[in-house]
């Protein structure tokens, strides 16, 4: 037996990294893919929570099913409910109404927040709640292998549509900015620092917050359009991506195929639990 | 609950005895057993539980939402346990049906918790304003998977109230959904109703763990056991998923080992205090020769009839089945060993019928007395039958 390791260590360990204080190091390494962009959502995220200096167990997380959902369950180190599919937003309503002193956060993709769990979005945003809502959008159904998803784009083959999609995406963050939430914002794995500051006024906001974020899957998207790494995905969100002051300034030709990133909304509608709140204390105090 | 707390909820609910509907007492027995969170959806005919919780809940400090539809109700309702509170929810055939995986998830998560089923006759839209005892079976076996979960039947608008209680005290016990089975008729009685007072309500809360976070077990213990609940915001930092899971609740899906260890728990929690679960009530059993084995509705039918026979000098018993899930197979194989036969009266095309039948093990005879379409049987129905089957000959 050859006792040399196959690969050459470094000659002295390495420090750990110090946001894995936040992830549960027990289950470690992740079970993501080469090349997903769910560890650089992860690093964002926990970038962010280090930045606000939010204590991990003032938190709760709630996710649905999804490749995307295991960024915070089970890696993040908080309160996890790991729910069925499409419902993480329906179970977060419920924590956060008899906890509002704690931070609720879902994390999932677009299949299980647009897709199945959809109704449980708009209703969220309609009502306000002071949720945050980071949905992955990787535009397929990654888990499963690469089946079309509402945020498929127009005209792309997947495993379920071989021979090109013919529904139209949904745009999930215009939906949610429709509906009434607070903060709005859409970002890609290509713009990490904008993400990361985003995720924060997300997390600091009162009221429904939501932040789409285009993620890479190289994998079992990108086996379908030949973008089999991740810098193809970079790339791509480097090259179409459009800030949205441009985009107020260009026409409907121009923004096809583009990806508008940056802030949607934000604004100070009532919230949701805190309004309950209030009528029920009117209530009691006659 | 203290007594202040008691006396602020009984300002609220007036008068004892109080004359309502078994939907709003099914309400009242959820505020006095210290229910704190409602989530639910308008559904014929149960929606006076959810306008009875939606007046009474701010009183008592807690708070009533409407959700966008029975899936998310239930989960909000789960969400609401894991935040530490007894929460509750209210529904008809439909929303029931729309509940069932995530009742599946309370059950892998041991998330304590109540739904209230006032059954109407189905299938799906059916007759939504007729009672009907069609969700019997559901309510044992309509999530995927094997589980096991506790489901109570109310006869009467008083036992609504009381076995809502009851309800959530095993839920809490137990960490596990407990289903109550009413139907349209007993939801929208109104009879008389006696709340009960401060010293005669026993309230169970949920164990919560004690040790420090480092060495908390939050799935684990023995075969049977029913670990303390970690919930969210004490500190304990809890991963809880319905995905197969270790005993520290972390994923393991691939393990053989580990869903059997799991799933068994689960299930054996249950099993294993199926006796103290029982919840029967005997009346004329002594030498009685037949019996008729009912619940719900049905029941207050059957005992008209049992005492009809009886002044007939037929010797006829009455048994009524009040705790159905887990199924008390043995005070049923005991009753088959006594009598001759068994009639069964119910509002559906046979669904308990089979677990009785299975029970019994052929030791007497059991016939089936089925009635659908949104109307519950009469007295004269169900002494024919047993006429009939007092004059049949055993196979």
């Amino acid at each position: 037996m050859n006792d040399e390791p196959i690969i050459p260590g470094p000659a002295r360990p390495l420090k750990p990294h110090r946001l894995l204080k936040f992830l549960r190091q027990e289950i470690l390494p992740t079970a993501f893919c080469p090349g997903c962009g769910c560890g650089t959502v992860l690093n964002s995220f926990a970038q962010a929570v280090e930045e606000l200096s939010i204590d991990p167990k003032d938190m709760v997380f709630v996710t649905g099913i999804g490749c995307s959902s295991w960024i915070p369950s089970p890696y993040f180190k908080g309160d996890t409910l790991h729910t069925t599919h499409g419902r993480p937003i329906a179970f977060a309503t419920g924590v956060k109404i008899m906890r509002p002193d704690l931070k609720v956060v879902v994390i999932a993709g677009d299949g299980d927040i647009a897709g199945i769990g959809g109704n449980h979005l708009v209703h969220a945003a309609r009502r306000n709640i002071d949720i945050t809502v980071l949905m992955v959008n990787n535009w397929n159904y990654g888990m499963t292998g690469g089946q079309v998803s509402p945020a498929t784009p127009f005209g792309v083959p997947t495993t379920t549509t071989p021979y090109d999609n013919p529904e139209h995406p949904l745009e999930a963050a215009e939906l949610v900015a429709a509906a009434g939430a607070n903060y709005v914002s859409r970002w890609t794995t290509y713009h990490v620092f904008p993400l990361m500051e985003s995720i924060q006024k997300a997390l600091e906001i009162e009221g429904f917050s939501f932040i789409e974020i285009l993620s890479q899957c190289p994998v079992s998207y990108g086996k379908m359009v030949d973008m089999r790494r991740a810098s193809d995905f970079l790339k791509f969100y480097r090259d179409q991506s459009v800030r949205v002051h441009k985009a107020k300034e260009m026409s409907a030709e121009e923004l096809e195929g583009k990806i508008v990133v940056g802030k949607l909304v934000e604004r100070q509608r009532s919230e949701f639990v805190t309004s309950l709140r209030r009528i029920n204390e009117r209530f009691r105090e006659g | 609950m203290d007594k202040q707390g008691y006396d602020a909820i009984r300002k609220l609910l007036g008068e004892s005895p109080a004359f309502v509907q078994g939907d709003v007492a099914c309400a009242y027995g959820a505020v006095l057993a210290g229910c704190r969170y409602f989530a639910g959806y308008p559904i014929t005919p149960a929606t006076e539980t959810a306008e009875s919780m939606a007046s009474l809940m701010p009183g008592c400090g807690g708070t009533y939402i409407q959700m966008e539809d029975e899936i998310a109700s239930i989960a909000a309702v789960i969400g609401a346990s894991w935040a530490g509170e007894k929460a509750m929810t209210t529904t008809s055939g439909p929303g029931f049906s729309l509940m069932q995986e995530n009742i599946g998830y309370a059950c892998m998560t041991e998330t304590p918790c109540v739904i209230v089923n006032v059954q109407r006759s189905g299938p799906s839209t059916g007759q939504p304003t007729e009672p009907a005892q069609g969700d019997m079976m559901q309510a044992r076996w309509g999530s995927h998977g094997d589980y096991e979960l506790i489901a109570l039947v109310p006869n009467s608008v008083q036992e609504c109230l009381d076995l809502v209680i009851e309800a959530f005290n095993l839920s809490e016990r137990f960490r596990v959904p407990v289903i109550v089975l009413t139907d349209g008729e007993v939801g929208h009685m109104r009879e008389k109703t006696v709340i009960p007072e401060f010293d005669e309500l026993k309230l169970v809360e949920r164990e919560t763990p004690t040790v420090p976070r480092e060495s908390y077990v939050p799935f684990g213990g023995g075969e049977a056991a029913v670990p303390p609940m970690g919930f969210f915001g004490l500190g304990y930092r809890t991963y809880v998923t319905g995905l197969t899971h270790t005993e520290k609740g972390l994923p393991a899906t691939s393990s053989a080992e580990e869903h059997t260890k799991l799933v068994s728990r689960l299930c054996e929690k249950i099993r294993q205090a199926s006796e103290s679960l029982v919840r029967i009530e005997e009346r004329y059993l002594d030498e009685a020769e037949f019996a008729v084995v009912s619940y719900g509705i049905t029941s207050r039918v059957a005992l008209n009839a049992v005492r009809t026979l009886r002044r007939r000098k037929k010797k006829i018993g009455y048994l009524r089945l009040i705790g159905l899930w887990p199924f008390p197979e043995e005070r049923l194989l005991g009753l088959s060993k006594q009598v001759k036969g068994i009639l069964v009266p119910e509002m559906n095309l046979g669904q308990v019928y089979h677990p009785i039948r299975e029970a019994v093990a052929g030791k007497c005879r059991v016939a089936h007395l089925p009635k659908i379409g949104g109307e519950i049987h009469t007295p004269a129905e169900i002494v024919e039958a047993v006429q009939k089957l007092m004059g049949g000959r055993r196979r």
